[in-house]
């Protein structure tokens, strides 16, 4: 079979399942500092119970964020090593930096954090997790600035015999616009996984009747509070990438709104059925101009359609296609979105509920909690889909396409990769369900008061 | 000094205290499985390395990114090149990482079992493979002029490497078994420091034939590179010397040499093949070198003001947290699960 194929099918894998993890260790590691600073502020039980209680679950869910974190440091050099030589000179400083500034801190002061809740004092002990959380989310930046030079590269020049970028500005790097439009996404995509989560399992034990109602309830409202404003931080961060996209990456955005041919003032897509061959639609409901006003707050606007985009990219680069899979660049971004929708209602009801100070459910209040836990994880995984998958067939925008990048097949044999794949895979799919096993086990057991 | 040669001697460093650091979590994790059959003193034996083990594991990761940054063709032929065995590699190193975690979240002895077993071969198995790795890298391999690797799996797995791997294996064993001798009291202190003793005459062995073994499969004993003048007769000294302390039961001192024996010897490996990184055995003027395999002056530049500010910061926190940690672990105690 194909190795480029297979490579994508092995990178689109293991890095969907590494963000499972990640989101919800950024996100609740700020939760877990936020309540255990309660604790050293008030003294109360209940906030040094919660801390405990979700601290298993955070490292539960941590050791399988780190192990596949591994995995994804040496994918580079494995399956894609043509593309490694390309951009080792830019790409590889900020993994660079990444490992050396926050996944030191990280990793160390976490151990420092599990196993010295007796040999520090309370302050310095809360002090461990903050700096847990702030390595955390160092990461997800390192990571974007790397990524964004994917997205929309600056401060390089090609070398002298066109084999290569060089990094000619750092600073341009780590401004680059991307970044720090992307970073507050997925920040704040990290902050409604860990929202929705508590809010689930606070309203399930509340629900369920389980004892430490009260511990319950303060979990139920920080979790609420946290998610309705993570909530609004999701939608507010992807509107303005959504904005920032239309100058780097039109193609992009036309093939998330499945828009064939350029409009102005350009409608919203509803529902569409596409015909990706002829460049058309079968079947398409429109909201008039929302397009526009999402791209420019303002109900008038050009938005490139996709066919147009696809010439005037021929004539800049070449012959070739340059439309990405519009099937599932418009899927991912409905789903994304419809869950970021979905999330607004609920955690407004979740806020509705708090003020109101009423804590029974019925048994379909009880299920909608609950199972809005998985909102966030469909979100986070369809908006990567979306940005990698609709910045194809580019690998780095615009200098390098995807199959110039994938290692040799002389090197890495089609079986060698089908080999790698399958052990991923089993290896994968057992850790999931053996996280899974343990989050139910340790959630539901609620909190353990013989800590 | 050039930029290149600088960055040679960091991604030293940060290989060598990677081989320091995790070499004894490594080692304790070899031993997990035959030290005890007992639950309590199984999880004791973990929590002697329970704060340390995710932050050793970091110098990899470190020197991985540092690789690509600096010396991105390295990276490239490294990594695609060595395919299944850094798959084998990342699969055992994923198994041990939870392992860790997930071995006392439920009590069932078989679930127990299975995830000690798992530490025992994410640790034994990356232990011999970078002791093969690194014995390729001054033995040489296939590489093209295209900088790319040229051969099989089994290419990797001859016999030289195979002792190299073995060597390593048995050093970071001997290591982890002093550690625990440090870190552990009462009986598994006892325990620790007979199997230490056991350890230490396959180490010396396999490290003194792995040195014979070098002069006839490598050139680094007569190439160009930097004389490495006494470091190699140090790294055989100090690892001779482990058992005369243990003997005199100076557990730290004995840790001290297993320590600088692992640190000695990366060095001289990487001084032996500097300035290449990788020699090519099919053509000497492809072998990957630092010069044709490395990054823009710019972005060394620009990593080595990074490196010099972080790197001591890193040294100056993880010295912190040995010390917050430096009490013995005993079975009697309130232990963190
Ligand atoms: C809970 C998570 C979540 C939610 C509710 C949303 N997103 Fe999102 N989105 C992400 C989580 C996410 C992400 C996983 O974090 C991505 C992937 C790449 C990135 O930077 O963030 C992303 C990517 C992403 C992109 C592609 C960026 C690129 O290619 O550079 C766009 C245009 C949006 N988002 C826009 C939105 C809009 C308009 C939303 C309105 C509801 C929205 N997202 C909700
Ligand atoms: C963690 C969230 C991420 C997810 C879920 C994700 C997902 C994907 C997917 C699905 C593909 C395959 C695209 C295709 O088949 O057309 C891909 C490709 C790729 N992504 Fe990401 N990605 C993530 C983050 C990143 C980051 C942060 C980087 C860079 C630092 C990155 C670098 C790449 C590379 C090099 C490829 C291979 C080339 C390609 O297939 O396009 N990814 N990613
Ligand atoms: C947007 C995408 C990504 C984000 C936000 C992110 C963030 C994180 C975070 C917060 C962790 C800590 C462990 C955990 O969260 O459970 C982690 C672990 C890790 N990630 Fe990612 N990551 C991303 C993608 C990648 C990619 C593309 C790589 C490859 C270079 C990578 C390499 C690693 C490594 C090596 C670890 C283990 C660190 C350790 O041992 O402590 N990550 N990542």
């Amino acid at each position: 079979m194909d190795t480029l194929f297979l490579a994508k099918l092995q990178f689109g894998m293991i890095s969907i399942f590494h963000f499972f993890f990640v989101p919800l260790t950024l996100g609740l590691s700020m939760f877990i500092a936020i309540l255990e600073t309660a604790w050293v502020r008030t003294g109360k039980e209940k906030y040094r119970q919660l801390t405990r209680f979700w601290g298993h679950l955070f490292l539960i869910n941590f050791a399988v964020g780190v192990v596949t974190g591994i995995v994804m440091e040496f994918q580079f050099g494995m399956n894609w090593s043509q593309y490694s030589r390309f951009v080792g000179d830019i790409f590889g400083v900020p993994l660079a930096i990444e490992a050396l500034l926050a996944f030191f801190i990280e990793s160390t002061f976490l151990g420092i954090w599990v196993f010295g809740w007796d040999r520090l004092s309370k302050k310095m002990h809360a002090a461990a997790i903050w700096i847990v959380a702030l390595g955390s989310n160092l990461s997800a930046l390192w990571i974007l600035v790397a990524n964004s030079f994917m997205q929309a590269p600056t401060g390089f020049k090609m070398s002298a015999d066109g084999a290569r970028v060089e990094m000619t500005d750092f600073g341009a790097l780590l401004f680059n616009p991307n970044v720090w439009k992307q970073f507050p996404h997925v920040l704040a995509g990290g902050i409604v996984t860990a929202g929705f989560l508590v809010l689930a399992i606070s309203v399930w034990h509340l629900a369920q009747g389980t004892k430490d109602r009260e511990a319950f309830i303060t979990s139920m409202k920080f979790g609420t509070i946290y998610a309705f404003i993570g909530t609004i931080m999701v939608t507010l961060a992807g509107h303005t990438q959504m904005q920032h996209l239309m100058t780097t990456q039109p193609m992009k955005v036309a093939a998330a709104e499945a828009l064939w041919e350029t409009e102005n003032p350009a409608s919203f897509s509803l529902f569409t059925i596409g015909d990706e061959e002829n460049l058309k639609d079968v079947f398409s409901v429109r909201l008039p101009a929302m397009l526009s006003f999402l791209a420019y707050n303002s109900f008038e606007g050009e938005v490139t359609g996709i066919k147009e985009l696809q010439q005037e990219y021929e004539e800049k680069y070449g012959p070739g296609n340059y439309i990405p899979s519009v099937i599932t660049a418009y899927w991912s971004f409905r789903f994304m979105v419809g869950a970021g929708t979905l999330m607004l209602l609920v955690s407004v009801l979740g806020l509705i509920k708090i003020i109101r100070e009423d804590y029974e459910f019925s048994p379909l209040m009880k299920a909608l909690f609950f199972w809005s836990f998985l909102l966030p994880w469909i979100a986070n995984s369809t908006g990567w889909i979306l940005a990698e998958m609709g910045r194809q067939p580019w690998i780095v925008f615009g200098l390098l396409k995807t199959e110039q990048g994938v290692s040799p097949a002389s090197v890495v044999s089609s079986g060698e990769l089908m080999v790698s794949i399958a052990s991923f895979f089993l290896v994968y799919l057992m850790l999931a369900a053996t996280d899974l096993f343990l989050m139910k086990k340790y959630a539901m057991a609620g909190i353990d008061h013989s800590e | 000094m050039e930029l290149q040669t600088i960055w040679f001697i960091l991604i030293t460093v940060l290989f060598t205290g990677f081989f320091f650091l995790e070499g004894f979590d490594f080692g304790v994790g070899i031993l997990l499985p035959f030290m005890s059959q007992e639950d309590i003193e199984r999880r004791t034996i973990i929590n002697t390395i329970g704060p340390f083990w995710d932050g050793n594991e970091v110098w990899l990761i470190t020197a991985g990114g540092a690789m690509f940054a600096a010396f991105p063709e390295w990276y490239a032929t490294l990594f695609s090149g060595f395919y299944l065995a850094l798959l084998l590699m990342l699969v055992s190193m994923i198994f041990r990482g939870v392992a860790f975690e997930f071995r006392s979240k439920h009590s069932n002895p078989r679930w127990r079992s299975f995830w000690d077993w798992s530490i025992f071969a994410g640790s034994a198995i990356p232990s011999l493979l970078w002791g093969v790795a690194l014995a390729n890298f001054i033995r040489g391999v296939p590489i093209d002029a295209e900088m790319n690797y040229a051969g099989g799996f089994f290419n990797l797995l001859n016999p030289y490497a195979l002792a190299c791997g073995l060597t390593s294996l048995s050093i970071f064993t001997l290591h982890g078994a002093v550690f625990l001798t440090l870190k552990t009291t009462d009986d598994l202190q006892k325990k620790a420091m007979k199997t230490a003793k056991m350890a230490w005459l396959p180490a010396v062995l396999l490290s003194f034939i792995f040195m014979v073994y070098t002069n006839y499969e490598t050139d680094i004993y007569s190439h160009l590179g930097i004389n490495p003048g006494i470091i190699p007769v140090f790294s055989v000294i100090t690892l001779v010397s482990v058992i005369f302390l243990l003997q005199k039961n100076a557990a730290g001192w004995a840790f001290a040499m297993t320590g600088i024996a692992i640190a000695f010897s990366t060095i001289t490996i990487f001084m032996g093949l500097y300035p290449r990184v990788m020699v090519s055995s099919l053509d000497p003027a492809w072998s990957l070198t630092i010069y044709n395999a490395s990054s823009s002056e710019y972005t060394l530049g620009i990593m080595s003001i990074v490196a010099l500010i972080f790197v001591p910061l890193v040294l100056v926190y993880q010295g912190w947290s040995y010390w917050v940690f430096r009490q013995r672990v005993s079975t009697g105690g309130k232990l963190e699960y």
